[in-house]
């Protein structure tokens, strides 16, 4: 079980807000799925793990980048070639 | 006090592309975002592929640190929310990196050798570049740049093992330069280097100094953080465990309050990357030579003293200057320590005035120069002012002369004593006091008199010799009343 | 090339978001052929939502390869599809552009996400379509509209433009209503991408003869366990029984693992998503944040406005499987549970060639009807095990109940996605009246 402050712990750290119309119904629901997810605490993990494929790499080439025209007209507003963002307190 | 120091130390590498695209890293003199691709720009969609060359020059660098790796490495998501982080997380490495238990040897504050620990060295992508608009508290939004990122970077995390902020500016140094001899790493290029610092005093708290960009930055950084510390212990108080931002204009370190307490980061492996094996591939590169190997050569083989043989190998530029002067020929050993004579302690200097790169001169013409010296055909004096002169030149991209050109076009050449006669003569008998002086035994009357000469004959005649000719003169005076 | 925003009149089931006509037909193995995209795979100067608010305005400046893989076997595209949003759900209800209806039934939901591709199929309206599939997402609405889809092996196709919801899950694969349509367009976009560090380069060549003498065909219990309708349930073992008369044997056998395997995969794709999601900012696409705001307000801000309900609670699942101390219990746990199920599979691939069974344990439900987040979760139980452990898995209709489509799912061995095709197409054509 998981209070609604922890969620609100979640949802902080996530930068998610929570449905405030429905938080009971959302809180159960929530739960019910968390409780389902006990079962895994039953997994033992058996011998045999898969390998998969490796070192995937490529060269130090140089390949074309997107015009700077292309990147700004997906934005709303850039300034002097810089894409705004809303302000970070340093 | 005992101050004990750890350091974790990012670097860019000197890769043609970034470390997931190909995108140029060659971005500093472009406009903002003429360098990014759907995988940089972290578009919906898009996909990291690992730079293969990048990965070489990680190798090289936990081979230089004498680190060894681990069966397998893997790339993790480091997950936080900032405009310059466009996919939302920072591809780099957590529990599986890439090379760990290495060290690097510096010179200690007692002048003896001390080996520091290096925790781990891993791989991991560079954000891109946030600009603010408007000041400080009050700024107004930021404007974002996202040619950096991407662009690979090599972290280095020491073991708490540093002892002063002046310790932990030589090994930054010493790393540096040794980066460089690797061929990774381009001191030259602004904000390649970026350093946070861990601090605790006398067993008290660990303090974390972020935003230090240069290696004089670490030690004012340092320097500070040792008074901050001392003040409030003087007062009575415990050093609160936090994080600082240091302010390089200011030289100040701030409390970084408005970030969140606790960075639950939510690391898991980067589900689009494969792992790496490369433990076969370390153990086949072979490492060019390092700064220790250069400095010992330098010593031995071209017979320079320690301290020159240090100055000169400190930095990949000057050595391999040096080197290219002396025509790679270590033989004659009074050039050798002519030329490095002039290195250090004056070509080095007189660029730093200039803030000028060693890059810009051409090592033929400091040879040339280094030739006419060693022949006598100049004083020493006359060789600076030739070597001001060409810096100049070269400064204000001007036609550059060559060093005997300078020395006719100025008639800098060194006169032999017929010529001083006269200067001599007349120095002699416009001095009269100073040579009563000098008779009765003050000898700083005679530099006052050779310091005459020598601005009549504007530097051209050699002081030693400008001094006994006018101890002679005085005396062939004096025969003669 | 002008992308139209459809009128509602054209499209009964609301299968499509965007609509694309007046493109030239090219030459090539797809030539003229209209095939439609799910709206998660990015197109090119034509908007892609992922079936979010998110993404409103946005148009990529870049195509998924796969895109790129029909464009040039001459394919025209006939728009972009509806779908769950970011690919989270089993019905197609979950889209900021309203549910698409099932054309079978219109009052039931067609299956998801990928919801919208299949009825475009299943409706006439295109004969090909491309879905993605992370837990089922290809295969359910291919059982419940009555058609063929495939998610390919893990790594099979190129994930290089879809817009990623659980990275080491899905895949995107084809919809059509016959299998060699299926086989067709699967050929064309199972080439080889260096773009895609998880992609390997493996050939693929189906026979499609419908041979299936000696086939071992295993049928594990649990697949036909407590919430599996017994009317589908018996259609199935139908269908199974259709390819034993042809020569293939049944062998009878059990996968434990099965018993953890929605968890360990909710547990999974909502942790991934949760990471997978946080790009959407408002700054680089989409729409913008208030810049009056400070960042972490801004942020806040456009993903309320922007996520549904459904998204939201997977990030919130997703961050709180992976925050500290709970990563152990959780995404730690989920990926030992993963290894469980492939060496169940390994196993199991020894003694047998294919495995058999329904891909959904019900029919088609109505829409509206389950309002449950779990109910809908466990829905998924029979099509999750094969992206666990990255199998290629087809769903091929194999009768109906009640006039409502069954699905025969087949899974095989990791790569050979040309032998399930082989098989389904086997059973499709001796099933034929």
């Amino acid at each position: 079980m998981i209070s609604p402050d922890d969620v609100e712990k979640i949802a902080h750290l996530a930068d998610i807000g929570l449905p405030r119309e429905r938080l009971g119904e959302f809180m159960k629901e929530f739960n019910a799925i968390l409780e389902y997810f006990d079962i895994l605490d039953t997994v033992r993990e058996e011998a045999g793990a898969m390998e998969g494929v490796i070192n995937v790499m490529r060269d130090d080439k140089i390949t074309s980048s997107l015009s700077q025209e292309d990147v700004l007209s997906l934005t709303k507003e850039p300034e002097d070639g810089f894409i705004r963002a809303p302000r970070v307190m340093e | 006090m005992t101050v004990i120091i750890g350091l974790e130390i990012h670097c860019q590498l000197t890769t043609r592309a970034k470390l997931f695209c190909g995108c140029s890293t060659d971005y500093r003199d472009d406009p903002p975002n003429t360098h990014t691709c759907p995988t940089c720009l972290g578009l919906p969609g898009s996909l990291p592929v690992l730079n293969r060359k990048a990965v070489e020059y990680a190798l090289k660098v936990g081979k230089a640190l004498n680190c060894s790796i681990p069966e397998e490495a893997e790339f993790a998501r480091k997950n936080y929310f900032y405009p310059d982080l466009p996919k939302g997380f920072q591809i780099t490495m957590y529990d599986r990196p890439l090379a760990v238990d290495g060290y690097l040897d510096i010179e200690a504050d007692d002048g003896m050798e001390k080996r520091v620990q290096i925790t781990r060295v891993h791989m991991e992508e560079d954000p891109g570049r946030l600009v603010h608009v408007g000041s400080g508290d009050r700024a107004r939004y930021s404007l974002v740049d996202y040619n950096r990122s991407g662009i690979p970077l090599i972290e280095i995390v020491t073991d708490p093992d540093l002892r002063s902020p002046k310790e932990a500016r030589r090994f930054i140094n010493t790393l540096r330069t040794t980066l460089e001899y690797l061929g990774v790493f381009d001191g030259e290029r602004e904000g390649g280097l970026r350093v946070d610092a861990n601090i605790s005093m006398e067993g008290g708290n660990r303090v974390e100094v972020k935003n230090i960009s240069s290696y004089k930055g670490v030690e004012k950084a340092l320097t500070f953080e040792i008074t901050r510390q001392r003040n409030v212990l003087r007062r009575g108080l415990t050093v609160e465990r936090e994080t600082r931002h240091f302010l390089e204009a200011r030289g100040v370190t701030t409390s970084a309050r408005s970030k969140e307490e606790e960075h639950d980061y939510r690391y898991f492996p980067e589900p689009d990357l494969r792992p790496l094996r490369v433990k076969d591939w370390f153990d086949q590169i072979v490492l060019p030579e390092l700064p220790a190997a250069r400095k010992l050569k330098f010593i031995e083989n071209y017979c320079l003293s320690p301290t020159h043989g240090a100055t000169l190998s400190g930095e990949l530029i000057c050595a391999n200057f040096f080197e290219n002067v002396l025509k790679y020929r270590p033989e004659n050993i009074k050039f050798n320590q002519l030329v490095a004579t002039w290195i250090a302690d004056t070509l080095l200097g007189e660029l730093n005035y200039r803030d000028m790169s060693l890059n810009k001169v051409p090592p033929e013409y400091f040879r040339e120069l280094m030739e006419v010296l060693i022949k006598n055909e100049i004083t020493d004096k006359a060789a600076v002012e030739v070597l001001r002169i060409m810096l100049d030149e070269i400064f204000h991209n001007k036609n550059l002369e060559d060093p005997r050109a300078i020395v006719a076009r100025l008639n800098l050449g060194k006169a032999g004593g017929s010529e001083f006669g006269p200067v001599i003569r007349e120095v002699v008998e416009a001095n009269p006091a100073a040579v009563k002086d000098l008779r009765g035994g003050k000898n700083e009357a005679l530099n006052y008199l050779v310091g005459q000469a020598m601005k009549r004959t504007r530097g051209r005649a050699d002081p030693k010799e400008l001094a006994r000719m006018i101890r002679e003169a005085i005396r062939l005076k004096e025969a003669a009343t | 090339m002008n992308p139209l925003i459809i009128a509602r009149g054209d499209d009964p089931y609301n299968a499509f978001i965007t609509r694309c006509d007046g493109m030239p037909a090219g030459k090539g193995r797809l030539a003229g052929i209209r095939v439609a995209v799910k709206d998660n795979i990015s197109t090119r100067g034509i908007p892609t939502s992922c079936g979010s608010r998110i993404l409103t305005g946005y148009s990529p400046p870049y195509n998924a390869h796969v895109v790129d893989l029909i464009l040039r076997e001459g394919a025209v595209i006939a728009g972009k599809t509806n779908m769950d949003e970011f690919g989270m759900g089993s019905s197609t209800e979950n889209s900021a552009f309203g549910p698409t209806k099932n054309p079978v039934d219109p009052a039931r939901v067609p299956g998801g996400s990928s919801g919208g591709s299949a009825a475009a199929v299943a409706a006439g309206m295109v004969p090909m379509a491309l879905g993605t599939d992370t837990g089922g997402s290809i295969r359910c609405p291919a059982a419940f509209c009555g058609i063929v889809g495939l998610k390919p092996s893990y790594g099979r196709v190129s994930r290089y433009g879809l817009v990623a919801y659980a990275n080491s899950l899905e895949q995107i694969g084809p919809f059509a209503r016959t299998v060699q349509e299926v086989a067709l367009l699967m050929e064309v976009i199972s080439t080889y991408d260096s773009r895609d560090s998880t992609m390997l380069d493996q050939p693929f060549a189906p026979r499609l003869d419908g041979d299936v003498k000696g086939l071992r065909i295993g049928v594990p219990s649990e697949f036909f366990g407590a919430g599996v309708d017994p009317s589908v349930a018996t259609k199935v073992h139908e269908a199974i029984g259709v390819l034993e008369e042809h020569g293939a044997r049944v062998i009878p056998c059990s996968m434990p693992s099965m018993a953890y395997a929605l968890a360990a995969y909710y547990v999974t794709c909502t942790s991934e998503a949760s990471s997978n999601l946080a790009r959407f900012d408002g700054v680089r696409y989409g729409p913008a944040g208030d810049i009056r705001m400070p960042w972490h307000d801004a942020f806040r801000e456009v993903r309320e406005r922007g996520f549904g309900e459904e998204v939201r609670r997977r990030i919130l699942l997703g961050t709180f499987a992976l925050s500290a101390g709970y990563y152990g219990k959780y995404y730690g746990k989920a990926q030992a549970a993963r290894r469980n199920v492939s060496t169940d599979f390994t196993r199991v691939f020894r003694q047998v060639d294919i495995i058999a069974g329904p891909t959904m344990p019900t029919v088609a439900f109505r829409i509206g009807e389950k309002t449950k987040p779990l109910s809908m979760y466990l829905s998924d139980i029979l099509t999750v095990p094969a992206n666990l452990a990255g199998v290629p898995a087809v769903s091929v209709p194999c009768g109906r109940v009640q006039g409502l489509p069954v699905g025969l799912q087949i899974m095989g061995k990791p790569f050979e996605d040309a032998r399930v095709l082989d098989v389904a197409y086997a059973y499709e054509q001796e099933a034929k009246p």
